[in-house]
């Protein structure tokens, strides 16, 4: 075990660190803003409307990340004289367009199958006594259908999105320098493989447990209503064990 | 095309006469697991038909031969191909390794068997002067641990911009696709590998060529685990063997035109 080595790429390491979160957070992000649509359309009763969105989430479940990585990556670049002449070349010349737009596709067709479970699972008497409220259409989904799903759907999201956290790790094979990809860069020259992968796991548990601290915090707060209201009454010295 | 075919026709048949005629090297291993890339044409690559082919084979296959061992062979990715040898996956290397000072340092490496330089590669309508001024912005694609990446982070590190590919096919793709504007690699690498090519077709040779041994070490080597002197001993012998006889002249005329062999 060489410590020395460890030290000395430690500032390059986390200069791949902060690349590993912007690209992270910029797919969740957008992921979750076409997600949302897309979950409420699949579920639309009209098949012109739904088949097309089942297409999109049955491809980009159904085919490795790293295989629509290449294909967006490489694939473009066959194509780059065409999508020149449409002036979308100088997005997709950037590795790092590349690396977020796949990630992005990918975590949402994912996240729209988690939300549209969730949509489905919202119980039937909420949403009927919501009608006989009168709430129909934007209102129903805003209002009650929505909030519920996104609780419902909270725990299976958290899972999806350390999921992508750890997938970001293959954009380094098209050249970005994400942990892996300076993690693989130093231990490429210097052969201290053991070293450099053991430091780039420990940043990602790091990456990871810190995510997973934010989203219980999340998690806890939208299920206030859930947990047994405080009596302001009873302070915590009366409370039954310690009788 | 005819002479080429000619030529393959020619070199097999003398590799058929060679072996029935070569006597085994004493005291030397009966089995020999060699480890190769397998992805770097035309030194060795897998065809269409599943078989590992190229020059780094053909003269693994011969000093085989010379050396009176049975080889069969592994591939690995090249980030991981030493790592793999010291893990015993496979007892020596033959994959276009340069032998440097810092790969001395885990692995021994025999005499080398080929040497050949580095040089750019652009599109042929750029002008382009190969120097810290003439690169200043540029981006630039290179195989990742590779001598040529040394050599590029070394010379131009701080004026071009480096993007590292797993393969150096990745680094050509990205050169015709427009997102690199040089590549820099091994010369005949290069030049057999995608200058003669289709793909190749508009691009051309930049600047001069770099040899420094500073970077580029002392030619093209077999590596083997350190401390085992026998086997390196015995691929020394068959090196200077197969050359003497003129195998060597043989294989490297059908890959290349040209012996290969170098000062």
């Amino acid at each position: 075990m060489d410590w020395q080595i460890i030290v000395d790429s430690l500032p390059e390491l986390i200069g791949g660190m902060w690349l590993t979160i912007q690209i992270t957070a910029l797919s969740v992000a957008i992921g979750l803003v076409i997600a949302v649509p897309l979950a409420i359309l699949r579920l639309h009763p009209n098949p012109a409307i739904w088949m097309p969105v089942y297409g999109f989430i049955f491809f980009f479940r159904g085919t490795p990340l790293l295989v629509q990585l290449f294909l967006i990556y490489y694939g473009s670049g066959q194509f780059s004289d065409a999508l020149q002449q449409v002036g979308l070349w100088i997005l997709f010349r950037e590795a790092y367009f590349c690396g977020v737009l796949t990630l992005t596709l990918n975590t949402a067709a994912y996240t729209a199958e988690i939300l549209r479970g969730a949509i489905q699972g919202v119980p039937k008497g909420e949403v009927e006594a919501a009608r006989a409220c009168g709430m129909g259409g934007r209102l129903l989904y805003r209002r009650i259908i929505m909030p519920k799903a996104f609780r419902l759907a909270w725990p299976a999201y958290t899972n999806e999105v350390i999921f992508l956290l750890q997938a970001t790790s293959l954009v380094s094979v098209i050249t970005l320098m994400d942990i892996t990809g300076v993690a693989s860069k130093i231990a490429a020259s210097t052969f201290a493989f053991y070293e450099l992968y053991l430091t780039a796991a420990v940043m990602y548990l790091i990456l990871v447990y810190g995510l997973l601290a934010v989203f219980k915090r999340i998690e806890y707060r939208l299920s206030g209503h859930l947990r047994a209201a405080k009596d302001t009454t009873t302070d915590s010295q009366q409370g039954p064990a310690l009788r | 095309m005819r002479t080429k075919l000619t030529a393959v026709a020619a070199a097999c048949a003398m590799a058929f006469t060679a072996g029935t005629a070569s006597a085994a090297i004493e005291g030397c291993p009966d089995q020999i697991t060699v480890g190769t890339e397998g992805a770097y044409p035309p030194f060795n690559y897998i065809d269409e038909n599943g078989n590992l082919q190229g020059f780094d084979i053909d003269i693994a296959n011969a000093l085989c031969e010379e050396i009176g061992a049975d080889c069969s062979f592994k591939t690995q990715d090249w980030a991981g191909i030493i790592p793999g040898l010291l893990a015993k996956k496979y007892d020596a290397i033959i994959a276009s390794m340069s032998i440097t000072e810092e790969r001395a340092q885990k692995v021994d490496f025999t005499n080398k068997y080929y040497q050949s330089p580095a040089r750019f590669v652009g599109p042929d309508s750029m002008d382009v002067e190969i120097s810290k001024q003439g690169l200043e912005g540029m981006t630039v694609g290179v195989q990742r641990a590779t001598v040529s990446e040394n050599f590029l982070r070394g010379e131009f590190g701080d004026v071009v911009e480096i993007s590292t590919y797993d393969t150096q096919e990745e680094a050509t793709l990205d050169l015709t696709s427009g997102r690199v504007d040089l590549v820099v690699a091994d010369a005949i690498k290069l030049s057999e590998g995608f200058l003669d090519s289709e793909a190749g077709e508009a691009y051309e040779f930049k600047g001069p060529a770099f040899a420094q041994e500073k970077y580029f070490g002392k030619g093209i080597g077999i590596a083997v685990r350190p401390g085992a002197d026998n086997l390196k001993q015995c691929f020394n012998t068959a090196i200077d063997n197969i050359r003497a006889d003129g195998t060597y002249d043989k294989i490297s005329q059908k890959h290349f035109g040209m012996n290969i062999y170098g000062g």
